[in-house]
C-alpha cells in the first residue's frame, strides 16, 4: 500500500504542473498584466508609468513562459510562471496582488470555512442517509412516494432560494438567528446553525434519492434476503446490513469531497457574511487577483488528489477484499 | 448522534449570552456609545499616499488628520482647519522669489506658498512604533505576533510639522503608488527631481531601507515642530483642496522603519494594512473579511462640535453639540456586508444605525409625493425611520468619441447629429425608472453645489431643453428629427448612402440584470430611427477600448475630487484627451475656444470674472454637445430616530465623528423588534415528535403482522 500511495503522489505532479499552466494560460488569455494593475490601481488619474511600476514591483513585468532574452535556464525561470508557480509546490503560496500573505489567510479564513463545512457534512450525511433509508424501508408505499416527490422538489429549487427564504424566514420573521455575520469560538454557533441548516436542506433531495436508490439496489440481494429468512427485523436489516454493504458506493462520493470542505462554499460565505476560504476565492476573481487565484485552484487541486487517495484507503476499509497495489 | 447533539446544545448555551437570540453583536456591547455600520468591499489600501476610494477613505478620514476638512453643516462646501490652527497663509512669488500681492494677475506668479501651522496640542494614536525597543527587533521577537494589539506596549508622540513634511515626501515613494503623485510632480517645487533621487537610490541599494529624512525636497520647508511651508509652481488655489485630503496627512517616520523590519510583511503587519494617525480614532480591530473597528483615539481633543451652520440647522437640532470635544461616539464597527439583502434587513431590525437604500428596497423605504418630494413610506415612520438627501458631487454621463468620423468633430453635420441624440435620450425617464427618481438630469457637468452652477433657467441647457416656470423642459422629439435631417439622416438614413445609421455603444453593462436600461436605450435611438449597436464588455476591454478611441458613444461617470467647477471641466480639456495624452478626457474633446477659457478659468478665485469664464464654457460645451450631459445622482440614506446629527455631506468623508447615538433608546428599539418567535421551535419539535412515535407505531405493526 506504501508504494501504492507513492507512486499515487508522484503521479499527483505532474496533473499539478498540468493545473498550473491551464489556470495560468486561461487566466492571461483573459487579462494581461496591464489589466490587473488598472484593476488594482483603480479608475481615476492611473498612468503608464504607475502601471510598469506595479508590474515591476510584483514580477509581472517579465514574459509568461519564455523570456528568449535570457541565457540558459533562465530562460525557463525568469518568466511569470516560473516565479509564480514553482514555490507552491513547496505550499509557499507568496502574496496577494494587495500585498498580503496568502498562506496566512489561507489560515485564518480555513477555519470559518470548516465551522460550517463539517458540521454541514456530518449531519448531512447522516439526514441523508436516514431519509434514504426511511423511504427504503416504506419503498413502494405512499410514503416512500410521498418521500421521492418531496426530493424532486427540494432538488428542483436554486440554492440561492433557501438562502435567502431561510434568512427571510427564520431570521428576519422568527428572529432566532442573526441574518449574517461571523464570530469566533462558541459565539460562532448563533451565526453558523442557519448555513448549516440551509446547507443540509439543499441537499436532501439529490443526496437522499441517490442513497435511496443505492439502498434499493442491495435490498434485492440474497444477503438480504437471508437475513430476513433469519428473522431479523427490517430495521436490523436495514442499518446493520444493507447500510454496510451499500457503503462503497457511498463512499465513492462521500470520501472524495472531504478534503474540499476546506475550501468553503461561495454562495453560502457571500451571503452569510462568513468570512471563509469560498469568498477569498471569490474576492480574488472579481479583483482579478492572479495569486491567490492560482493558489486556490492549486490547493483545489491538491485537495482533490487527496480525496481521490483518501477514497482508494477508505475502500480497503470498508472491504477487506480491497487491496491496493 | 448524542455526542453531536450534547455538542451541540453546549454550543447554543454557549452562545446564549442573555441577548436576542438575532442580535450579531455581543450582549456586553448593549448600552454602550458604538456606531454600527456596514462596508460592502474590503479596501485595498489603508496607507494615506496609496489610499483614493470612497471606501478607504471612510476609514482614512476617521483615522488621519491632514491640515484641513470640509465645513459639516455649511454650504457650499467650504473648506476649514482640521490639523491646521488656520487655514494657510499662502503668499505670492515672482521668479526672482520676490514677494507680489495677493491680489496679482495669475500670469505673473511664479511660486505660491503656502504656509501652515498645526495645532500644537495634538498627539498619534498608541502604536508600538513609538517604544524604541520595537524599531530594533531581533529574531523572535515576533513570535506570537500576529496584529498590532499583540505587541505588550504602545507609545504615543506629539504630532510634528516635519511629519507632514515626511508624507508629502512618500508621495513619490518608489516602492509606492500614490495617484496623484504625477499631479503633484507638476506643483510642488523640487518634487519631481525628488522622484528621480529616490528612484536612484533604491536601484543603488534595492534592500536597504529607504530613509526619506536623509533626502531633502527643496519645496518643502519645515519652519519650526508646528509650522512647515510647501511651494508650488504658479498659482494653484485648488491646492487647499488637497490639503484636505489623507494623501497629506501626518507620518511619523519611525512608522515606516517599524514596519520596514524583517517579519512584519509576511504577518500582513504593514503601514498599508495598520494606518496611524493623530485623528479621532484608531484602527483598534482590522479583520477585513469580517470586521474593522474603529476606536476613539485617547489623545485626540483638539476639536469642537461646530457652533455655526447654516440657516435652519439650529431648527433643526444639527447645533445641539455645538461646543462638544468630538468624537461623540466612543467606537465604530464596520462589518462586512456583501449581499444588499442582509444588510437591508439587519438595518430594519435596529443591527445598523443607518443604511443606504437599494433599488429592490425602495418601494418599502421611500414614497414620492406628486410634487416629486421624497419621504419616508409609513412602515419606516413607523420606526422613526428618517431619510436625508443629497445630489452628489458626480456627473454620470454619455460620452461622443470626438475623434470617431461619424459622431465626433466640430462640424455642423456632427454636432447637429449629436445634439438630436441630446434631445432624444430622455434622461428623465431614465432617472424615473432606473434610478428611482434619485438623480436629476444634467444641463452641463457641474452638478449643483458646485460653483459655476445656476439654478433656475440661467442654468438650463438650451440646445436640448426649453426653459418653462425656470424649470427645463425636453425639447420635443421633432426638433431631433429636423437636426437629425438637417445633419444628413432624414429618418435616420444617411442620405448620401441611403443606409440606415448604425451608432456603436460601448458599456459594460453585461448580463440580464441591465438588458432592460439597454433595451430602454435602444428605444430612445429608435425614436429617430437610428440603430443603436450596443456592444457590452468587461471593464478592462472597456478601457482598453477607451484608451485606444475605439468607441463611438460610451457611458461613464466622475466623481469629484474636490468641490471646484475645474475638477469637472478638465474632463474636456483637450491636454487632457485619453487617446492623445492619456488624461482624463475620455470623450477626447477638443476646442481651441473651450481650451482657452479652461486655462484662464482653472486657476482663478472664485470671482464673478470666473463665473462669466465659466458660463462661456459651459455656453462652448452645449453648443457643441461632446457628451450626453446624463444626470447627477442623489444619494439617499435612511438612518433611525436613535442617530443625530446626521446631516448630508457629500465631501466630508470623516462625518461620523459628528454623530451622536442614543444607546439606550438603539437597545429599547431592538429589544421591541425582536423578541425571538418561539412557537415554530415548539411546533416543529412537535411535528418531529408525533412523526416518530407514528412511524415507530406503524413499523411495530408491520413487525408484528411478518
Amino acid at each position: 500500500m506504501i508504494a501504492y500511495l507513492i507512486r499515487r503522489i508522484l503521479y499527483a505532479i505532474p496533473i499539478l504542473i498540468g493545473v498550473n499552466l491551464l489556470t495560468f494560460a486561461l487566466f492571461f488569455v483573459v487579462n494581461t498584466p496591464d489589466d490587473m494593475a488598472r484593476m488594482q490601481l483603480g479608475v481615476k488619474r492611473v498612468t503608464q508609468e504607475a502601471i510598469d511600476k506595479w508590474k515591476q514591483q510584483r514580477g509581472y513585468d517579465k514574459p509568461l513562459l519564455l523570456n528568449s532574452a535570457a541565457d540558459g535556464a533562465d530562460k525557463l525561470t525568469d518568466t511569470i510562471f516560473w516565479k509564480k508557480s514553482a514555490s507552491m509546490f513547496v505550499f509557499d503560496f507568496g502574496y496577494s496582488d494587495d500585498g498580503r500573505s496568502i498562506g496566512r489567510e489561507i489560515a485564518k479564513r480555513m477555519g470559518p470555512s470548516l465551522t460550517i463545512a463539517i458540521p454541514t457534512f456530518l449531519v448531512g450525511l447522516a439526514v441523508y442517509i436516514s431519509f434514504a433509508l426511511l423511504m427504503t424501508l416504506f419503498r413502494a408505499t405512499v410514503l416512500d412516494m410521498a418521500g421521492v416527490a418531496l426530493c424532486v422538489l427540494l432538488m428542483s429549487i436554486s440554492g440561492l432560494f433557501y438562502i435567502i427564504g431561510g434568512q427571510f424566514v427564520v431570521s428576519k420573521l422568527w428572529h432566532l438567528v442573526p441574518i449574517s455575520g461571523y464570530a469566533g469560538g462558541a459565539d460562532s454557533f448563533k451565526f453558523v446553525v442557519l448555513p448549516i441548516l440551509i446547507g443540509i436542506a439543499g441537499g436532501i433531495g439529490s443526496s437522499s434519492r441517490w442513497y435511496r436508490t443505492i439502498f434499493l439496489e442491495e435490498i434485492g440481494k440474497d444477503y438480504v434476503r437471508t437475513a430476513r429468512a433469519k428473522g431479523l427485523s427490517e430495521l436490523r436489516v436495514l442499518f446493520t446490513h444493507v447500510l454496510k454493504n451499500a457503503m462503497i458506493p457511498i463512499l465513492t462520493g462521500v470520501v472524495v469531497v472531504i478534503p474540499l470542505l476546506f475550501m468553503g462554499s461561495l454562495l453560502t460565505e457571500s451571503f452569510f457574511g462568513i468570512p471563509g476560504l469560498g469568498s477569498y476565492t471569490i474576492d480574488a476573481i472579481n479583483a482579478q487577483d492572479f495569486s491567490v487565484v492560482r493558489a486556490m485552484v492549486f490547493l483545489g487541486s491538491v485537495l482533490y488528489i487527496v480525496g481521490l487517495i483518501l477514497t482508494d484507503i477508505s475502500y480497503t476499509v470498508v472491504d477487506p477484499r480491497v487491496r491496493l497495489q | 448522534m448524542k455526542v453531536l447533539f450534547s455538542v451541540s446544545l453546549c454550543l447554543l448555551l454557549a452562545s446564549c449570552d442573555g441577548g436576542l437570540w438575532n442580535d450579531p453583536y455581543p450582549a456586553g456591547d448593549a448600552g454602550k456609545s458604538i456606531l454600527y455600520t456596514a462596508f460592502l468591499e474590503r479596501p485595498k489600501h489603508l496607507d494615506p499616499a496609496q489610499a483614493y476610494s470612497e471606501n478607504e477613505y471612510d476609514f482614512l478620514a476617521l483615522i488621519y488628520s491632514p491640515p484641513l476638512q470640509y465645513h459639516y453643516l455649511k454650504r457650499p462646501y467650504q473648506l476649514v482647519p482640521l490639523a491646521a490652527s488656520a487655514m494657510p497663509k499662502v503668499s505670492y512669488l515672482d521668479k526672482r522669489l520676490k514677494r507680489l500681492p495677493d491680489n496679482v494677475a495669475p500670469e505673473r506668479i511664479a511660486y505660491s506658498v503656502y504656509e501652515i501651522t498645526i495645532k500644537p496640542d495634538m498627539q498619534y494614536q498608541p502604536h508600538p512604533a513609538f517604544e524604541l525597543q520595537y524599531l530594533r527587533l531581533k529574531d523572535g521577537d515576533l513570535d506570537g505576533i500576529h496584529s498590532l494589539g499583540d505587541f505588550a506596549r504602545a507609545g504615543t508622540r506629539p504630532v510634528l510639522a516635519a511629519d507632514y513634511a515626511y508624507q508629502i515626501k512618500r508621495l513619490v515613494h518608489p516602492q509606492l503608488h500614490t495617484p496623484i503623485a504625477g499631479v503633484m510632480e507638476e506643483y510642488i517645487v523640487g518634487l519631481k527631481e525628488f522622484s528621480a533621487t529616490l528612484q536612484a537610490a533604491v536601484q543603488a541599494h534595492p534592500e536597504e531601507f529607504l530613509d526619506l529624512n536623509d533626502y531633502p525636497l527643496s519645496g518643502v520647508e519645515v519652519v519650526d515642530d508646528t509650522t512647515y511651508r510647501i511651494t508650488i509652481h504658479g498659482k494653484y488655489p485648488q491646492f487647499a483642496y488637497w490639503l484636505a485630503m489623507p494623501f497629506f496627512a501626518p507620518m511619523p517616520w519611525e512608522v515606516e522603519r517599524f514596519y520596514a523590519q524583517p517579519g512584519m510583511k509576511e504577518r500582513n503587519l504593514t503601514l498599508d494594512w495598520w494606518p496611524i494617525g493623530s485623528g479621532p480614532y484608531y484602527l483598534s480591530e482590522n479583520d477585513p473579511n469580517r470586521r474593522m473597528v474603529l476606536t476613539r483615539n485617547p489623545y485626540y481633543s483638539s476639536e469642537q462640535y461646530p457652533s455655526e451652520g447654516e440657516t435652519g440647522d439650529t431648527a433643526s437640532g444639527f447645533l445641539d453639540d455645538a461646543g462638544t470635544r468630538l468624537p461623540l461616539i466612543d467606537s465604530i464597527v464596520f462589518s462586512l456586508e456583501k449581499e444588499t439583502i442582509p444588510y437591508w434587513n439587519k438595518f430594519l431590525q435596529g443591527y445598523y444605525d443607518a443604511s443606504g437604500i437599494s433599488s429592490d428596497s425602495f418601494d418599502q423605504a421611500v414614497q414620492v409625493s406628486v410634487s416629486g418630494e421624497a419621504n419616508v413610506s409609513d412602515a419606516m415612520k413607523a420606526q422613526d425611520i428618517m431619510l436625508s438627501t443629497a445630489v452628489a458631487t458626480s456627473t454620470m454621463y454619455t460620452g461622443f468619441n470626438w475623434l470617431d468620423p461619424v459622431v465626433g468633430g466640430p462640424s455642423e453635420r456632427a454636432t447637429r447629429l449629436r445634439r438630436a441624440i441630446a434631445i432624444a435620450v430622455d434622461f428623465e425617464e431614465f432617472i424615473s425608472i432606473f434610478a428611482n427618481g434619485r438623480g436629476i438630469s444634467a444641463q452641463s457637468p457641474l452638478p449643483p453645489g458646485i460653483f459655476g452652477h445656476h439654478e433656475g433657467c440661467a442654468g438650463v441647457n438650451r440646445y436640448v431643453y426649453d426653459c418653462v416656470q425656470d424649470k427645463p423642459k425636453r425639447k420635443s422629439i421633432a426638433e431631433a428629427k429636423r437636426l437629425l435631417a438637417e445633419a444628413g439622416y432624414p429618418g435616420g438614413v444617411d442620405a448620401k448612402t441611403k443606409q440606415p445609421l448604425v451608432i456603436h455603444f460601448d458599456t459594460t453593462a453585461t448580463g440580464l440584470g441591465n438588458k432592460s436600461r439597454l433595451d430602454w436605450l435602444r428605444k430612445q435611438f429608435d425614436k429617430l430611427g437610428i440603430q443603436l449597436d450596443v456592444r457590452s464588455t468587461d471593464y478592462n476591454r472597456f478601457q482598453d477600448k477607451i484608451r485606444r478611441g475605439d468607441t463611438q458613444m460610451f457611458f461613464i461617470g466622475w466623481n469629484a475630487d474636490y468641490p471646484d467647477p475645474e475638477n469637472f471641466l478638465f474632463l474636456l480639456h483637450g491636454p487632457q484627451g485619453k487617446v492623445k495624452f492619456s488624461g482624463e478626457n475620455a470623450s477626447n474633446y477638443s476646442s481651441p475656444e473651450f481650451d482657452r477659457l479652461f486655462e484662464r478659468m482653472k486657476n482663478m478665485d472664485n470671482t464673478p470674472q470666473r463665473q462669466q469664464i465659466i458660463d462661456d464654457m459651459l455656453e462652448v460645451l452645449r453648443r457643441d454637445s461632446p457628451w450626453l450631459w446624463g444626470f447627477h445622482p442623489k444619494s439617499y440614506v435612511l438612518q433611525h430616530g436613535w442617530l443625530h446629527n446626521i446631516k448630508s455631506n457629500i465631501m466630508a468623508n470623516n462625518k461620523l465623528k459628528y454623530w451622536r447615538v442614543d444607546a439606550e433608546q438603539r437597545d429599547k428599539m431592538r429589544r421591541e423588534w425582536n423578541q425571538p418567535e418561539r412557537a415554530p421551535l415548539w411546533f416543529g419539535a412537535a411535528a418531529v415528535l408525533l412523526f416518530g412515535v407514528w412511524m415507530w407505531r406503524v413499523l411495530r405493526k408491520r413487525e408484528q403482522a411478518k
